[in-house]
C-alpha cells in the first residue's frame, strides 16, 4: 500500500515530520516497508540553459553543449539526446551526482575526446517517468540555477506501507489517517460522501443470479451518470496516481483509481452505450472467456463469479474490468459499479487466473459493506464535478448493511493478557478514536465494532487494539521466574540420543551434513522407499519429489558432489527424519554416514605415517558401534549378521540387531548397482542406523555405578591360533572360546587374521588372545593347561577349527 | 713395590685401557674370575699361618675390593658412552607432521550446534523440548491454528502435499513447528513450558529460502502469563543467545492467525561491512514473530480461554544462526560442502553451555 505524505495530510491534521509519521505507522502496525523521499533524492538537480549545442567533432550523433546554471560560467557538457539544442531549458547534473535511474554516481569524463561535465538528464533518469526519449524539456520560463523538484513539485514523499492481510481498512489512506489520529501524531480529518440526488431512475437493471449455489455477491450498486465528457483528469489527479505508480488514464478511470487508494473502496466504471441491455452477476459458465482490461484474455469456470450483460461475460467481479465496455475519452454516458463480493472467492479466482489488481487486494481482504454506497455517492460527485453529466438514481441489488459486531469487554482483560493497566477513559478514548463505540461505566464495557474492521471478533483483538495504539513498549518487562521446582533434564530420551550420536560422529572426524528430507523417486526406490503416500504432490523439483526412507541417498550425492568440486575423501553424516510411512509412527530418526576413499577414522588422506588405504567396511561399523554406544545402546547383546540391505555389498556387509526382530542398523561397503545407479563413484562405504530401535534402559533408583571387583591375583593371557574353513565366523570362534569358562575367561581378541602362503586354499588363520582372571587363587600351569585345552576343544566342536601347527 | 701391589698397579692399568665393555670383562675375568689373578692370591690364604694371614688377608681383599670398584665404575663409564653413542645414531625428524586429532577435524553442523544453544537457553528458563511428525494433518497445521479456509498458505504454491486419500483428506509437510503447539496442548495439562525446534518446509527458492529449513518456537500456557513475560523472555534469550550484555529491542503490533495481539520484533543492530554487531547501531533487524496465543487455537486444543492464555514465539533457526556466525546463503546450509562446514561447523567437543559461555 502506498501513499504520499500530502495525500495523507488531506485525512490527518499534523505537523509532524515525516520521520516521526513513518516511526509511528510501523509501531502501530503498519510496518513502513519504503519511504521514496525524491525532495532529498534529486536535490542537486538544477535547472539549466542550454546556451549552445554543436555537433561533436568526433560523433555525428553526439553534442557538445555549453550550459549554464545560473552563475555564469557555462559548463561542457556532451549530450546524445536528439532533442537537445541551443535555447532549451533542460535539468542539469554536476559530477559527484547520484543518478538514481541508472544507479551510478556521475564523474567527469571525456567521451570521444572531449570532456563533459555533468549531463542533462532524462525523467527516467530521475526515476519521474520511464520516459529515457530525450533529456526533459522545461519552459522557457524555468528558472535557470534552482532546484528542479522544488520547481516542478514533484517532491511528495512516498511511504509503502507493509500490509498485513487483516487491516483491509488501511488499504485506503482514510484507514491509515484513522489509525494515526488515534495517537498523539495528529488528528483525523472524517469525510463522509454527500449523497447525490439521482435524476432519472437507472435504466439498467442488476439481478444476482446465482441459482442453488451460494452467493458471492451480497451487495450490488450500479448508477448512470449521462452526458459526461470524458478526457485527461486534472493535473492534482494524475499527480496523486503518478507518485504511486499509477498511470493516469481519464477522468472516468482515474477516479476509480483514486477511490480505491483514498479510501479502499474499487468501482468499476462501464461504458454505458457498450453495455447490452441489463446487467447479472453469476457464476461463470465454464469456458467463458474475457478480454480484460489488462489486454489478456481469460478463460473463467463456474467457481468465479462475473459480470454479465445480455450478450456475454463484461467483467470479471471484484478483479478486473473487460475491455470491450471500458471507459474511453469517446464515453459520454457511464455506468458506476460499487458491489461487494466474497473474499475467499475472490482470491481463490485471483490466484487460478494470475491476476494481481488493486480491488483483488482489497476485495480479498474484505472491504467496509458501509462504504458500498457512500463510495458510489462519492465517485459519483467526482464524475460530476471533473466530468459533468446528471446522475440516474442508484439501483442496490442485495443488501450491503453490515451485521452488528458488540464484544464484551472486561477491563482486566487488558492487564491479563498484555500486563498493561490504562484507565477506563483513556480506553474509551482510543477506541472512540479508532471507530468503536465503548458503552457502560463499571469494569465491564460493551464495545460496538466498526463494519471497516472486519479482523476484530473478541477480547483479545480489542486488547490488540489498545496495546498497538498506546504502544507496545508501554508495556513493561516482567520477569517470568524459572519456578520453584530443581532444574531437572528435558530432553526426550531421543532427544538425548540425537545429540549424542552428533557429537560421537563428529569425534571420529566426519562432518555433519543436513541433506533435504526429500530425494527423487529412483533414489527413494532404491533404498526401499518410494511408495506413492509418500510422494510430494506439488515437489519443488523433480529432485525433491518423495520423503526419503534413508539418510544414505543424500548423503551419497552429497559425497560425490564434494569429490567433483576436489574433496575426493569425505566423511559425512547426518542424524535425522527418515520415513518408512506417512503416519508420526513411521517416521523414525536415522544417523548413517558415508565414508569415500581415504577417509578413515585414524585420519583422512593420505599420511606418511602409515599406507594409504581407502576406509572399509569395517570403519563404517566402527562408526555405527560408536554411535550406538553414544546412545546408549547395550552393546553386549548386539549381534552382527553377514548381509544388509538390497543397495549394500552382500560379501562386505553386516546388519546390526538384537535378535532377528529388532535391527537397529546395518553396515558396509555399498553395493556398485546402487552406486551406478547415482552416477556416484566408489566404493563407498556406509553406516544407518535407527535411534528409535535401540532398547530404552530400564530405569534405576540410584546413579550409584555397581560397585568395582578388582582381583588380586595375575591374569593370565594365552594366545592361540586357530586354522578354520574361511566361511567361520570370527565372533563364533570368539564366543566358543569364551564358552569354554564363562567365569574365569575375560576377554577374548582377535588379533590375527591370516590366509595365503602356508594355510591351505579355502582355509583361514584366526588367532585370539584369551585372558583369564582367577578370582580367588593364582592358576596353576595344569589348571591353566587345563583350561587352554578346553578352549581348544570348544572352538573345534563349535567352528571345526583346529590349531595351527 | 710388593706383589700385590704391582699386580693391583697393572690391574688398574689394564681397567683404564679396556676400549668396551667386552675388554673389561675379560680384565675381569682374568683378575676376579675363577682363575683370575686376584682370585689365585685369595686361594693362598688358606695355606697361611694365622699372622701371615692377619697381615696378607686385608691387603688382598683390600686388592680385591679396589679392583671390583675399579671395574665397576669403568663398567658404567664404557655403558654410557655405549648408549651415548647409540642414542647420537638414532634420529627421528621431528618436523614430520602429525595427523590432526579427529576431535579437531570432525565438525558438527551450524544447525545442530544453535539448537544445542536454544536448548542450553530456554532449558534453564525452565523449558522443555517438543517435537512432532514433519509429516501433518491440514488440521494440526492449519485448522486448529486457527487459518481460515482460502488462507494464502494453504495453497500449492506456499504448501507442499501428499497425494489426496480416499476419503479426500490430504497430508502435508508441515509449513512451521507450529502444529507441535497443539499436539502439545491436546495431550499435556498446563503450566506447559517447551520449545519447539524442527525442519519445516515451504514451497520457495532464493537465497534467503529454501524449501526446506528450520524453525524454533515456544510455547508458554498457565494462567498468569502475558505480554510482559513474552518481552522479558525474548529480551533475556537474544541477550543470552547473541552473548551481549544489553540488547535493544522493538515490538512491533503485526498479524498472525493463531496469535493476537501479534508482534514482530527487531533487533537493534550496526552493520559494517557484511559484519553485524548487536547491542550497538541504528538499524533495525526483524528475528521474530510472537503474540498471546490466539482464544480460538486454545479452544481448539481444548483449553478455556478464560482460564488459560499464553504465549507463543517462533523463528529461523537457520536465520539465527546466520545473524550470529555470518553466514550469507541459507542455501549452502544443506549443500553439504565439506568446505563449507569445515568453516561454518563447530568442533564436536564445543558443547555449548551456560555455564563455559554458549560459542567460547
Amino acid at each position: 500500500m502506498k501513499f504520499t505524505l500530502p495525500w495523507l495530510k488531506e485525512h490527518l491534521d499534523t505537523d509532524e515530520p515525516l520521520a516521526a509519521i513513518v516511526d509511528k505507522l510501523t509501531m502501530i502496525g503498519l510496518e513502513v516497508e519504503r519511504v521514496e523521499d525524491k525532495a532529498a533524492l534529486l536535490k542537486p538537480f538544477v535547472i539549466a540553459n542550454v546556451i549552445s549545442a554543436e555537433k561533436h567533432p568526433n560523433a555525428d550523433r553526439l553534442r557538445v553543449c555549453m550550459v549554464d546554471i545560473g552563475d555564469g560560467k557555462p559548463i561542457q557538457v556532451v549530450c546524445g539526446a536528439p532533442n537537445a539544442r541551443a535555447g532549451m531549458k533542460g535539468v542539469f547534473s554536476a559530477p559527484g551526482t547520484f543518478i538514481p535511474g541508472k544507479n551510478i554516481t556521475l564523474a567527469v569524463g571525456t567521451i570521444r575526446g572531449v570532456e563533459s561535465r555533468g549531463m542533462l538528464c532524462s525523467a527516467g533518469e530521475l526515476m519521474i517517468s520511464d520516459n529515457h526519449d530525450g533529456i526533459i524539456e522545461l519552459p522557457a520560463d524555468a528558472p535557470v540555477g534552482k532546484s528542479y523538484v522544488e520547481w516542478a513539485g514533484v517532491s511528495e514523499p512516498v511511504i509503502e506501507i507493509n500490509l498485513t492481510p487483516n487491516r483491509p481498512d488501511c488499504a485506503g489512506v482514510n484507514g491509515i489517517a484513522r489509525d494515526l489520529g488515534a495517537t498523539a501524531i495528529g488528528a483525523f480529518k472524517d469525510k463522509v460522501p454527500k449523497p447525490v440526488k439521482g435524476t432519472f431512475p437507472c435504466p439498467v437493471k442488476v439481478t444476482r443470479d446465482f441459482g442453488a449455489t451460494a452467493s458471492l455477491c451480497p451487495a450490488f450498486g450500479l448508477r448512470l451518470v449521462k452526458g459526461v465528457k470524458n478526457g485527461p483528469s486534472p493535473d492534482w489527479l494524475q499527480k496523486r496516481l503518478t507518485a504511486i505508480g499509477l498511470r493516469p488514464i481519464n477522468a472516468l478511470v482515474d477516479i476509480t483509481n483514486f477511490i480505491t487508494f483514498d479510501r479502499g473502496r474499487p468501482l468499476h466504471v462501464f461504458d454505458a452505450a457498450k453495455v447490452h441491455g441489463n446487467l447479472t452477476v453469476r457464476r461463470a459458465h465454464n469456458g467463458e472467456t474475457l478480454l480484460a482490461l489488462d489486454g489478456k484474455t481469460y478463460t473463467l469456470d463456474q467457481a468465479m463469479c462475473v459480470i454479465a450483460d445480455e450478450r456475454c461475460v463484461e467483467s470479471l467481479a471484484g478483479i478486473m474490468g473487460g475491455e470491450a465496455t471500458g471507459c474511453s475519452e469517446t464515453t459520454t454516458d457511464v455506468l458506476i459499479e460499487s458491489a461487494l463480493w466474497d473474499a475467499v472467492n475472490i482470491a481463490q479466482t485471483g490466484r487460478k487466473l494470475g491476476v494481481n489488481s488493486d480491488a483483488r487486494y482489497r476485495f480479498e481482504r474484505g472491504v467496509d459493506s458501509n462504504f458500498m454506497l457512500p463510495g458510489l455517492e462519492l465517485a459519483t460527485q467526482m464524475v460530476l464535478d471533473l466530468c459533468g453529466g446528471s446522475p440516474s438514481e442508484i439501483v442496490v441489488a442485495g443488501d450491503p448493511s453490515p451485521k452488528e459486531a458488540v464484544i464484551d469487554f472486561p477491563l482486566n482483560e487488558l492487564p491479563r493478557l498484555a500486563g498493561l493497566k490504562l484507565p477506563l477513559p483513556d480506553v474509551r478514548r482510543v477506541l472512540e478514536k479508532l471507530g468503536f463505540f465503548a458503552a457502560g461505566q463499571g469494569d465491564r464495557v460493551k464495545i460496538a465494532v466498526p463494519s471497516w474492521r472486519p479482523d476484530v471478533h473478541g477480547r483479545a483483538d480489542i486488547v490488540e487494539e489498545l496495546v498497538r495504539i498506546v504502544g507496545v513498549d508501554q508495556v513493561p518487562s516482567t520477569p517470568f521466574p524459572r519456578g520453584d521446582d530443581a532444574p531437572k533434564a528435558v530432553l526426550t530420551p531421543i532427544q538425548n540420543r540425537t545429540r549424542k550420536a552428533k557429537r560421537a560422529l563428529a569425534t571420529r572426524a566426519m562432518v555433519e551434513a543436513v541433506t533435504w528430507s526429500f530425494v527423487s523417486k529412483r533414489e527413494a526406490e532404491l533404498f526401499g522407499g518410494g511408495s506413492a503416500a509418500l510422494a510430494l504432490a506439488n515437489p519443488i523439483a523433480a529432485e525433491l519429489s518423495d520423503m526419503r526412507p534413508s539418510l544414505l541417498p543424500g548423503l551419497i550425492m552429497a559425497a560425490q558432489r564434494n569429490a567433483d568440486c576436489g574433496s575426493a575423501d569425505v566423511a559425512l553424516f547426518e542424524v535425522g527424519q527418515i520415513f518408512k510411512g506417512d503416519l508420526p509412527q513411521d517416521q523414525f530418526t536415522a544417523a548413517g554416514g558415508v565414508r569415500r576413499g581415504l577417509a578413515k577414522a585414524s585420519g583422512i588422506g593420505r599420511h606418511w605415517s602409515s599406507k594409504a588405504e581407502p576406509a572399509d567396511a569395517f570403519d563404517a561399523k566402527a562408526d555405527a558401534f560408536a554411535v550406538l554406544a553414544g546412545a546408549g545402546a547395550p552393546m553386549q547383546a548386539l549381534q552382527v549378521v553377514p548381509g544388509g540391505p538390497a543397495w549394500f555389498h552382500p560379501g562386505r556387509s553386516g546388519t546390526i540387531q538384537i535378535g532377528p526382530q529388532n535391527v537397529l542398523g546395518a553396515f558396509g561397503e555399498l553395493h556398485p548397482r546402487a552406486l551406478a545407479a547415482l552416477k556416484a563413484e566408489g566404493p563407498l562405504v556406509a553406516f544407518e542406523v535407527i535411534l528409535e530401535n535401540i532398547p530404552e534402559p530400564k530405569a534405576k533408583a540410584t546413579r550409584a555405578k555397581p560397585v568395582l571387583e578388582l582381583s588380586p591375583f595375575q591374569p593370565v593371557e594365552r594366545d592361540f591360533a586357530f586354522v578354520v574353513d574361511a566361511s567361520v565366523k570370527a565372533a563364533d570362534i570368539v564366543r566358543a572360546a569364551q564358552g569354554a569358562d564363562k567365569k574365569l575367561i575375560v576377554g577374548v581378541t582377535v588379533f590375527d587374521v591370516y590366509e595365503g602362503k602356508g594355510i591351505d586354499p579355502g582355509k583361514k588363520s584366526i588367532a585370539i588372545a584369551v585372558t583369564m582372571q582367577p578370582r580367588d587363587k593364582t592358576m596353576t600351569d595344569a589348571e591353566i593347561d587345563a583350561l587352554a585345552a578346553n578352549i581348544v576343544a570348544e572352538v573345534r566342536k563349535k567352528t571345526g577349527g583346529v590349531l595351527r601347527a | 713395590m710388593s706383589d700385590i701391589t704391582q699386580l693391583e698397579n697393572e690391574l688398574l692399568a689394564a681397567i683404564a685401557s679396556a676400549k668396551d665393555e667386552a675388554g673389561l670383562e675379560a680384565v675381569r675375568v682374568a683378575a676376579l674370575g675363577k682363575s683370575g689373578s686376584v682370585s689365585a692370591l685369595l686361594k693362598t690364604l688358606g695355606a697361611m699361618t694365622p699372622d701371615e694371614r692377619k697381615v696378607q688377608g686385608p691387603a688382598i681383599n683390600g686388592l680385591k675390593e679396589r679392583v671390583g670398584a675399579a671395574i665397576a665404575t669403568a663398567k658404567d663409564a664404557l655403558g654410557s658412552s655405549a648408549l651415548d653413542a647409540r642414542l647420537n645414531s638414532e634420529t627421528v625428524d621431528v618436523t614430520l607432521p602429525v595427523r590432526e586429532a579427529p576431535t579437531e577435524t570432525g565438525r558438527v553442523h551450524p544447525i545442530s550446534q544453535v539448537t544445542d544453544e536454544l536448548t542450553a537457553i530456554f532449558a534453564d528458563m525452565g523449558f522443555a523440548v517438543a517435537e512432532g511428525p514433519d509429516i501433518e494433518t491440514d488440521d494440526y497445521n492449519f485448522t486448529k491454528l486457527n487459518f481460515p479456509e482460502g488462507h494464502p498458505a494453504r495453497e500449492m504454491h506456499d504448501t507442499f502435499y501428499f497425494p489426496q486419500k480416499p476419503d479426500g483428506s490430504r497430508l502435508l509437510l508441515r509449513t512451521h513447528t507450529s502444529p507441535v503447539q497443539v499436539r502439545t496442548m491436546l495431550t499435556q495439562t498446563p503450566p506447559i513450558r517447551v520449545i519447539i525446534p524442527g525442519r519445516t518446509y515451504r514451497s520457495d527458492s532464493d537465497q534467503t529460502h529454501t524449501p526446506m529449513f528450520h524453525q524454533v518456537e515456544g510455547l508458554v500456557i498457565d494462567k498468569g502469563s502475558h505480554l510482559g513475560h513474552l518481552k522479558w523472555i525474548l529480551e533475556e534469550f537474544c541477550k543470552a543467545f547473541f552473548e551481549v550484555d544489553q540488547v535493544k529491542m522493538r515490538f512491533r503490533p503485526s498479524f498472525f492467525p493463531f496469535t493476537e495481539p501479534s508482534l514482530e520484533v527487531d533487533i537493534q543492530c550496526r552493520r559494517d561491512k557484511g559484519e553485524i554487531r548487536f547491542g550497538e547501531g541504528e538499524d533495525w533487524l526483524e528475528i521474530l514473530g510472537c503474540g498471546m496465543v490466539h482464544p480460538n487455537v486454545l479452544k481448539n486444543c481444548g483449553l478455556d480461554p478464560a482460564e488459560y492464555r499464553g504465549f507463543a514465539w517462533g523463528m529461523g533457526i537457520d536465520r539465527i544462526a546466520m545473524l550470529k556466525y555470518g553466514m550469507n546463503d541459507l542455501r549452502a546450509f544443506f549443500e553439504a560442502d565439506v568446505r563449507w562446514l569445515a568453516h561454518y561447523g563447530f568442533r564436536p567437543l564445543d558443547f555449548p553451555t551456560l555455564a563455559g559461555g554458549l560459542s567460547s
